[in-house]
């Protein structure tokens, strides 16, 4: 009767910690790129998402100027643009990485557009993309794949 | 005697009926002229055709986007999911619909399966272009098929991207522009409810 209840009570203090886990995070010169999130898809004919962020610890600007991975064929960086209330989403040459700043590809903002994706992407998994930065050159992180239900990274992201 | 009393009584009566009729009439002719009450007229995925006038008696979250939008689309459905969920039993009372734009193929896709995923709750509409428009005009939204060829099938959707509020009656209530977390769209709705 009281082990089940002290385990209850030890996964109670366990789960909100793994709830919020430290995000997958990898260093490149002066940037650290980490919380790299996408939704899980219905098949493949529509294009999937790429949500990342991005931060600059050094003195000089940088820029991210493409995508890469495996599972789409047509991987791109567009940026979803609201005026008078009208969202388009139209592709960004590039993304400036500013000194000292952090940057995310976050709802209603950047994002990576993953199209003609080669396989559906499930709940759970997840998949490297391969980041291009002109000074920095390529950095890989995995990409965890959340519900297609989630409106942010499951690990805590700073702002 | 008491008869003329009856008499007089009962035309007092009548015309108070009339006076409250016409004070009636006027009151909604008033209240018709002052609401702006949009209306969509579109089929399901399996055909069925749902208008605005089938909802009368709830409230009526409207949505246009098209599912191969895969940035803000998600994102207010999940807000409309979540909405939902915290609603509880109140949730008899909203009825959620999303409008296809791109419509052929929406409907080609999937529309059905892919809002289930968000929420059992989300009626899916998919109409011919001539009824879509029709919808996107009365409700004075916009949506234009955007010509770009970055997006799959050589275009993506310039869309109006905000969720809209119809009474009862109705009547367009309000908008909740994109990015309105799901906690302030529950507590708008429940000071309704
Ligand atoms: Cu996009």
């Amino acid at each position: 009767m009281i082990k089940p209840i002290i385990a209850g009570l030890g996964l109670a203090a366990v789960l909100p910690a793994l709830a919020l886990a430290e995000c997958a995070e990898v260093s490149q010169g002066d940037l650290s790129v980490r919380a790299a999130w996408s939704r899980a898809t219905i098949g493949t004919a529509r294009p999937a998402v790429f949500y990342v962020t991005i931060q600059n610890n050094g003195s000089t600007d940088d820029r991210l100027t493409g995508i890469e991975t495996r599972v789409a064929g047509m991987p791109m960086l567009h940026e979803t643009v609201t005026k008078d209330g009208v969202a388009s989403m139209p592709h960004a040459d590039a993304i400036d990485i500013p000194a000292g700043k952090t940057v995310s590809l976050a709802p209603g903002g950047y994002h990576g557009m993953l199209m003609n994706l080669e396989a559906e992407l499930k709940e759970g998994e997840s998949f490297p993309v391969t980041l291009q930065f002109e000074k920095a050159g390529e950095v890989s992180i995995d990409t965890e794949v959340l519900p297609i239900r989630a409106r942010e990274a499951a690990c805590g992201v700073a702002p | 005697m008491l008869k003329t009393i009856r008499i007089a009584l009962w035309i007092a009566v009548a015309v108070s009926l009339v006076v409250v009729g016409v004070l009636l009439w006027r009151a909604d002719r008033q209240e018709q002229a002052a609401a702006f009450r949009p209306a969509f007229s579109l089929p399901d995925e399996t055909g069925a055709i749902h208008t605005t006038e089938e909802f009368k008696g709830k409230y009526v979250l409207v949505f246009f986007g098209f599912t191969n939008c895969p940035d803000i689309c998600p994102t207010t459905m999940s807000e409309v999911a979540q909405v939902m969920d915290d609603l509880g039993p109140q949730a008899e009372k909203v009825q959620p619909v999303f409008i296809s734009v791109d419509p052929a193929r929406d409907r080609a896709s999937g529309l059905d399966e892919y809002l289930a995923a968000f929420h059992p709750a989300i009626l899916g509409l998919a109409g011919d272009e001539a009824s879509t428009r029709a919808a996107v005009e009365s409700f004075k939204v916009f949506a234009d098929p955007e010509k770009a060829a970055s997006a799959p099938g050589g275009y993506t959707m310039s869309h109006s991207s905000s969720l809209y509020l119809l009474g009862p009656r109705g009547d367009w209530l309000r908008q909740f522009e994109y990015g309105t977390p799901a906690d302030d769209i529950t507590a708008d709705l429940k000071g309704r409810l």
